[in-house]
């Protein structure tokens, strides 16, 4: 527990770290530093998006597998960690 | 040689039924080979054949059918909760949350995920990866460039009977619509089951109209309401002034009374800049300007003949066409005529004769557009016949400066609402003129046919960088200017001050010139009275000969003036100078 605890708190110390979201594999978020309505929105799109991404590099090559997802974008850098059951949203703003 | 064979039949037997049987094959002609023959062939060389190199093509032409299409949006609720917890339930929520949060499962996969992640914050943080080293550069570009324009969209009008587009108003906030009244202007002549409808477009989305507007009689003018977005007012074909709130649909919410409305088509609205909001004028061809109040249309508020004898007289008015009222001036404002003369009047004068304060006249037809420039307010360009004028207030007997006879006649014309110097004209063969009289006088910065149809109106955006089209076959077109087009230049407001000085000068050194010949000739023709009854004995007849003859001379004058200026004008090519031909110049040494 206090190790999870002591995980996301390091992250969110980092340089320009807006927002952290933790979603599960329904697309609900369980950990947020943001706002509820932000959240869900974050975290129902960013769920449908890193499954299309995970379905598309295993249609690829089926012995593959997504392990990361940055998107950039003119405001923030939105990173996807993702795994089996859980996602790790992260937004930054990198040039802060 | 000849080989002839002979059938031989009874005449009676002609035409019979033919009755085919076998019979062995007889021989009738048996031509030996001939070696001698063989020695004269000619083999024939080279061979001459033709053939083409390039592809075969053809032209075809499809016409699809035009989609209508429609958006709709879908709410989506938050949901992939199980089925016992209920979202909006908070307590339901977190004690899930919690629960989740104890697994071990979540705890080890967190603990993996955070060091990924925190080495791609650290990436990020540690060099920018997109950082742009060629930042100065490109801002430098691009002020260079031709000026040009593109089209964005073409918003048609949806009924099967095409109106014109007489009018075009923007929304006031942001832009995003454009209201367009319809209607068809050829008198009398409106064909049957003529719709009446007018639209407001939102400019992403030409396929549907966001608001049809439906009034009585079909609307000539629609114009927003710079202080309520909601409100436009409009003016109708028979005379009536409609106004409507966009909140409550397309029905009006009220029409002024018939009786107290005007006689014509009211052909421009404009809004006040009142404390209310809710006051507007109109102007029509039947010599009238009516101020009304929104809150209470049953009757104008005040009323104004354009009768420039001060008389007050409305059979002697002339037919106001356009207006222009200028919000930093709240008690002037101007009327164009169809008779080609420029009223400017005083709204607040003491007496109604007062309140006509001068005449303009230099047009040959009627005026279509009046408007201040928005940078120098004692300037104004009208546009009517063939030409656009541009005025001084100061100069009240003949404009500042013109543009040439155009060879199609003009319908609407604006400045740009960012630059003093650029100004926009349409005509009835479709094209848009863009002028910039710093940068060309005699000839429009950019020429643009905009559709094949005549163009009727045509009204600028507020940062000058969209212009919507009217045309005659209904279609509204949006603009978009290249950046050099809407952008204040360097020095500009300078130049355009010295330009306007120059102009107004030497407009008033030749009224007092022309003062003063007209001065001399009345002095010689009180000496020479006498000979003036003579020449008045000269018969009708004569004159009329005379003044013909006058007529063609001056034609012909300006038909080989006109080749001359061609011929010129290659030859100047040919050398690759890049001297334009100051007309102007020629008529100050005329004068």
């Amino acid at each position: 527990m206090a190790e999870v605890e002591e995980t996301l708190k390091r992250i969110q110390s980092h340089k320009g770290v807006v927002g952290l979201i933790v979603v599960n594999a329904e697309g609900i978020p369980i950990r947020t530093t943001l706002d509820n309505s932000t959240t869900v929105q974050y975290a129902g799109l960013l769920h449908q998006l890193s499954m299309k991404a995970r379905s598309t590099v295993r249609d690829i090559d089926p012995q593959n597998d997504l392990t990361f997802l940055r998107i950039r974008s003119k405001k923030h850098e939105i990173m996807v960690a993702p795994d089996r059951e859980y996602l790790l949203i992260v937004i930054q703003n990198p040039s802060e | 040689m000849e080989i002839v064979y002979i059938y031989t039949r009874k005449r009676s037997e002609f035409g019979r039924q033919c009755n085919f049987s076998d019979r062995p094959a007889e021989l009738h002609v048996d031509i030996l080979p001939d070696p001698a023959q063989a020695l004269n062939f000619i083999e024939r060389n080279p061979c001459d054949t033709a053939s083409q190199c390039s592809q075969d093509m053809s032209e075809h032409e499809v016409n699809t059918e035009r989609f209508e299409m429609e958006s709709r949006g879908i709410n989506h609720v938050e949901g992939g909760w199980p089925k016992d917890i209920n979202p909006h339930e908070v307590e339901q929520t977190i004690r899930y949350r919690k629960k989740v949060e104890k697994e071990e499962n979540y705890v080890n996969t967190i603990v993996q995920l955070g060091s990924v992640m925190e080495h791609c914050i650290k990436q990020n943080n540690a060099i920018n990866i997109y950082e742009e080293y060629f930042d100065e550069d490109t801002a430098v570009e691009g002020t260079d460039e031709a000026p040009s324009a593109k089209t964005i969209n073409i918003f048609r009008d949806p009924h099967e009977i095409k109106r014109t587009a007489t009018h075009l108003s923007w929304h006031p906030d942001r832009s995003k619509k454009l209201a367009v009244a319809y209607s068809s202007l050829e008198f009398q002549r409106a064909p049957k089951n003529m719709s009446y409808d007018s639209y407001i477009w939102d400019i992403e989305n030409p396929n549907k109209p966001e608001l049809a507007v439906k009034p009585a009689s079909p609307l000539i003018c629609l114009e927003y309401n710079p202080k309520d977005s909601h409100v436009l007012a409009g003016g109708c074909y028979n005379g009536q002034l409609t106004y409507w709130d966009t909140r409550k649909g397309g029905q009006p919410v009220e029409l002024s009374s018939i009786e107290h409305s005007h006689r014509d088509p009211v052909y421009k609205v404009i809004w006040l800049q009142s404390k209310t909001g809710t006051d507007c004028f109109s102007v029509s061809t039947d010599g009238q300007v009516l101020w009304w109040d929104i809150r209470k249309m049953s009757e104008p508020t005040e009323t104004l003949i354009l009768d420039i004898s001060k008389k007050g007289d409305l059979s002697n008015a002339l037919g106001g066409i356009s207006l222009e009222f200028e919000p930093t001036m709240p008690t002037k404002f101007m009327v164009g005529t169809e008779q080609g003369i420029l009223i400017s009047c005083n709204r607040k004068a003491k007496t109604t004769a007062d309140k006509i304060v001068c005449t303009y006249g230099g047009h040959h037809g009627p005026i279509y557009a009046l408007q201040r420039n928005p940078f120098f307010l004692k300037n104004f360009i009208s546009v009517g016949d063939w030409t656009a004028r541009i005025w001084s207030e100061d100069s009240r007997d003949s404009s500042v400066m013109w543009t040439k006879y155009q060879m199609a006649y003009m319908t609407d014309g604006c400045w740009s609402p960012t630059r003093p110097t650029v100004f926009f004209t349409s005509k009835m063969d479709g094209t848009l003129d863009v002028w910039d009289f710093v940068f060309k006088q005699n000839d429009p910065a950019l020429n643009l046919k905009v559709c094949d149809d005549p163009l009727y109106s045509i009204r600028i955006q507020d940062n000058g960088r969209f212009m919507g089209c009217g045309a005659k076959n209904g279609t509204a077109t949006l603009l978009e200017f290249s950046s050099g087009l809407y952008t204040l230049q360097r020095n500009e407001k300078n130049l355009a001050t010295s330009m306007f000085e120059r102009e107004t000068k030497r407009e008033k050194i030749l009224e007092s010139r022309h003062r003063e010949m007209r001065l001399k000739e009345r002095g010689k023709s009180e000496q020479g009275r006498e000979s003036d009854t003579r020449e008045k004995s000269l018969n009708e007849g004569e004159l009329i000969v005379m003044a013909e003859n006058d007529f063609f001379e001056t034609l012909e004058a300006e038909m080989s003036k006109r080749e001359q200026e061609i011929a010129n004008k290659k030859e100047m090519e040919q050398k690759g100078k890049k001297d334009y031909f100051d007309e102007k110049e020629e008529d100050e040494l005329k004068d």
